[in-house]
């Protein structure tokens, strides 16, 4: 029923840099790639914990419905979100995950990227694993330029954490390169049919 | 206008766009109190308002918020406050000086679940009977509802426009998905900007009367510092502005300031149609639910049902006149909303053409979605 909608869903607990990281997804979109956004999100009152969402609903048209109506790629950043959100995946979707936070998926079709360790380890923060992981979901999306994406980055981070946050982008685009999609079976849920 | 074109859009969120409105109709004063979801319209302001003169305060309560509002405005500067329910609840009081002493003033209800505390993080239509009567008295008031990130500006600039050329508070108001969802919009430039501001007297100080009647019904209004001494009361007050029990002129006084409003309805009742030319079934809606309902009636379009959009940007003055063609039209009209109902009862008491009028309720605290609105209208 979503024909020229493509929606991202960015799910997780709060703190996690959730929503700013669909922030500048809309950002990078809207404001870089002329295309149609509705970015929306979901939070409970606390400041840290709870359940975190954020939507962006991409299209080249102007968008009625703001929010998500079938998702195309979830991104996933703990195992509660993943369990409550996977359900909404459309079957030709994707899903996504922080390897060190779900470790148990319901699909074979899920990209599995240790978001946070790539931050920690690589970039020397743990803060940054949400830009981490809108690099591979920017990629592996494929709706958005990646340079509009760096653009709307640089503009929304605080000062002096450009760099940072710049590498820890770069660090998930390049983990995302080295995923093979094709490989993945094509839906989310009949994944395992020709097995049986 | 088709995204490709070269306009310079922004991401904004819906908060964002009420306070870029508010400054484009020269708002330059803001007084208020932290809520979520409106913080963000205090937040910016504090910024913003500082940078080109204006005056932002941060007060202790929602109750002080609208006094500060109401003597700004009075000193001449648009004045703007933005809450959530709760505060609402607190400005009634000083909302019913505004209107009886007719200070022009613009207020921003980010609708939230109440009653009370009620859902703070959530979307909610509640406060929409709240807004048309929730100071006491018979007085005469405009409410707008916004259902988009574009919408919040531009209804924002003309709730200043209304407010002025009126001299009647106008309140906004906008819910919490509305509020926090960012679209990229392309603003108007300044010069396409219509603003209205309020008549200044043209007569020498001592020949004033500050609330002398005239054709339209709106006095002329001198800012307070500029020479024309006047009295401003909430007692009912006769043409010089003090208080007054003859009955002559308190009657005169409550038929000026309704009959204001309604020598304007033209101007104020604002509606959009979407798909209506043939509909047969129409879903009247405001605010988020509006987009859901468009959503909808779309989707039913492909079933080949005719169904139509009106979305109500005007809630008060109830827009009777546009309503009444569309319930003449349609055999149904579906009233979705975030609340038990509140805006239906107003449909249903303008209804004369036995159209039938279904209600659809959500109250869970979540937007309605363009399925339950569009198995009312297959079901219809």
């Amino acid at each position: 029923m979503s024909d020229e909608r493509y929606e991202i869903r960015f799910s997780g607990s709060g703190g996690q840099g959730i929503i700013t990281a669909a922030v500048v997804l809309a950002d990078a979109l809207g404001s870089f790639d002329n295309k149609y956004v509705c970015q929306t999100q979901s939070y409970g009152p606390e400041a840290r914990g709870g359940k975190s969402k954020a939507e962006v609903v991409i299209s080249s048209s102007p968008i009625d419905y703001p929010k998500a109506l079938e998702v195309d790629l979830l991104l996933a950043m703990t195992q509660t979100a993943c369990d409550a959100y996977f359900f909404d995946i459309k079957p030709e979707g994707l899903l996504v995950v922080d390897s060190g936070l779900v470790e148990q998926l319901p699909t074979s079709r899920a990209v599995s990227i240790p978001f946070t360790h790539i931050a920690r380890k690589e970039i020397g923060r743990e803060l940054v694993a949400n830009m981490v992981a809108l690099g591979a979901v920017g990629y592996l999306s494929n709706q958005v330029g990646l340079g509009s994406l760096e653009k709307a980055l640089l503009a929304r981070v605080p000062k002096g954490t450009e760099k940072m946050n710049s590498e820890a982008l770069q660090a998930g685009i390049e983990a995302a390169r080295k995923i093979d999609i094709d490989s993945l079976p094509r839906s989310v849920l009949s994944d395992w049919d020709d097995e049986l | 206008m088709p995204a490709n074109e070269q306009v310079k859009r922004v991401l904004l969120q819906g908060n964002e766009a009420i306070v870029a409105g508010a400054l484009a109709a020269g708002c330059r004063f803001y007084a208020g109190y932290p809520i979520t979801p409106a913080s963000e319209i205090s937040e910016l302001l504090s910024v913003k308002l500082p940078e080109i003169g204006g005056t932002f305060i941060q007060m202790e309560d929602e109750i002080a918020s609208m006094g500060a509002v109401i003597g700004a405005s009075l000193a001449g500067t648009k004045s703007l406050t933005a809450t959530s329910g709760p505060g609402f609840s607190l400005i009634q009081e000083n909302l019913g000086y505004a209107c009886v002493a007719e200070v022009p003033c613009v207020i921003v209800n980010v609708m939230r679940g109440g009653p009370s505390t009620g859902l703070p993080t959530s979307p909610s239509q509640g406060d929409v009977q709240m807004a048309r009567w929730g100071t006491h008295g018979d007085h005469p008031i405009i409410v707008l509802a916004v259902s988009s990130v574009a919408d919040c500006f531009s209804v924002t600039v003309k709730a200043f426009n209304l407010s002025e050329k009126y001299r009647v508070p106008v309140i906004i108001l906008s819910d919490e998905v509305v509020a926090h969802t960012r679209e990229a919009v392309a603003l108007p430039e300044s010069e396409q900007i219509r603003v209205i501001d309020r008549i200044s007297p043209d007569v020498p100080p001592e020949w004033y009367k500050p609330y002398a009647d005239n054709n339209r019904g709106v006095p002329d209004m001198a800012s307070f510092g500029d020479g024309y001494r006047h009295h401003v009361t909430g007692l009912i007050h006769d043409e010089h502005g003090y208080p007054t029990q003859n009955p002559q002129e308190v009657e005169k006084f409550y038929k000026r300031i309704h009959g204001k409003i309604s020598k304007g309805f033209q101007d104020i009742q604002v509606t959009k149609t979407y798909l209506m030319e043939d509909a047969e079934i129409c879903v009247i809606a405001y605010g988020s639910v509006a987009r859901s309902a468009l959503k909808a009636v779309r989707l039913a379009r492909e079933q080949g049902v005719k169904a139509g959009l009106v979305q109500l940007v005007t809630l008060f003055p109830f827009p009777r006149k546009s309503v009444d063609t569309y319930l003449r039209q349609c055999r149904v009209a579906i009233v979705p909303e975030m609340n038990m109902g509140q805006m239906s009862r107003e449909i249903s008491r303008v209804n004369q053409a036995n159209c039938r009028i279904v209600k659809h309720n959500r109250v869970d605290g979540h937007l309605i979605s363009p399925e339950e609105i569009l198995k009312r209208i297959v079901k219809a």
